[in-house]
């Protein structure tokens, strides 16, 4: 069992021209900016929301703060990171406007150090997401991520779906790499459990599921 | 090694961010026990199940929409200038 390969992100080596040149007033340079990163701001938006027309918003309001901010950009991070983090503050906010009960913050989630330790043992089943049609295996995906609390599913959706480096996400995120990283770990076994429920090897038929007792 | 120690290493481990004797522990581990074998994989094929999902894609008819709105609103904020924002 070997490592998982990172998705490969576009090309980036004109990515600073086209800041630059869009800096200088060239509209279609930060269009073109627009055009490499709105699917991926888009995701990282309706993950974080989980609502559409809010994603939306956010895709607007993320790259409307980038242009009017532009010139602040120091060009020391790659302007997707840096474009990454509006992203990510304008979604909390959102959030935030929707649940003012909760304070919906990238710290809120530590609970005790051992919330995400797995108790399902039970293998899934070779290509479990064959069992579902393509449809049925997004609602299972979107219900599941939504049960993750705000702090662990921004982690998991700029590092796992993303591609972003621990680095890039702890800049992104004005985290330590340390805390990416154990946000990362929960968000993943947290996942992995939640997913079991569906995708489980079936026994005699129904959804029976096994006990683990290793010797944790 | 423990299972919480293999559990520990289990994000670096499938980063390929290990340094090769602590991956040939983990490995090693891995070999006989196999409740971590099991989280090991599954968590791989979460991950994976994940990044290929193409779960929520933006549509390319509403991608257009929302160009033309960011853009537009672009424009509105060079007119006004860099107050509006």
């Amino acid at each position: 069992m070997g490592a998982i390969q990172n998705k490969l992100e576009g090309p980036v080596t004109d990515e600073l021209a086209l800041v630059q040149a869009a800096k200088r007033g060239d509209d279609s340079a930060f269009e073109e900016l627009v055009r490499r990163y709105d699917r991926n701001v888009f995701r990282i938006a309706q993950h974080i929301t989980q609502n559409r027309e809010d994603a939306e918003d956010v895709v607007q309001e993320a790259f409307l703060k980038a242009y009017g901010n532009l010139a602040k950009f120091q060009e020391q991070s790659k302007f997707y990171t840096w474009l990454v983090r509006i992203a990510v503050n304008e979604a909390l906010m959102k959030l935030r406007r929707k649940k003012p009960e909760r304070t919906v913050s990238l710290d809120e989630d530590i609970k005790t150090e051992d919330d995400s330790l797995p108790r399902e043992i039970a293998d899934w089943s070779p290509n479990p997401e064959q069992q579902y049609n393509q449809a049925e295996l997004r609602e299972i995906l979107s219900k599941t991520i939504q049960g993750l609390p705000p702090g662990f599913r921004t982690v998991f959706v700029l590092r796992d779906v993303e591609g972003l480096s621990t680095e890039e996400t702890a800049a992104a995120l004005e985290l330590s790499v340390p805390a990416v990283k154990s946000r990362l770990l929960r968000a993943r076994l947290q996942l992995r459990e939640r997913l079991g429920r569906f995708f489980q090897k079936r026994e005699n038929g129904d959804n029976k599921r096994e006990s683990g007792d290793g010797d944790r | 090694m423990k299972c919480s120690e293999f559990l520990t290493e289990l994000t670096n481990y499938l980063d390929g961010v290990l340094d090769e004797p602590t991956k040939a522990e983990l490995e090693n581990h891995l070999s006989w026990c196999h409740n971590c074998y099991v989280v090991c994989d599954t968590t791989k094929k979460t991950i994976e199940i994940y990044r290929d999902s193409q779960l929520y894609e933006l549509p390319d008819d509403l991608r257009t929409r929302l160009r033309a709105a960011i853009m537009a609103k672009c424009q509105q904020h060079k007119k006004r200038g860099p107050q509006s924002v």
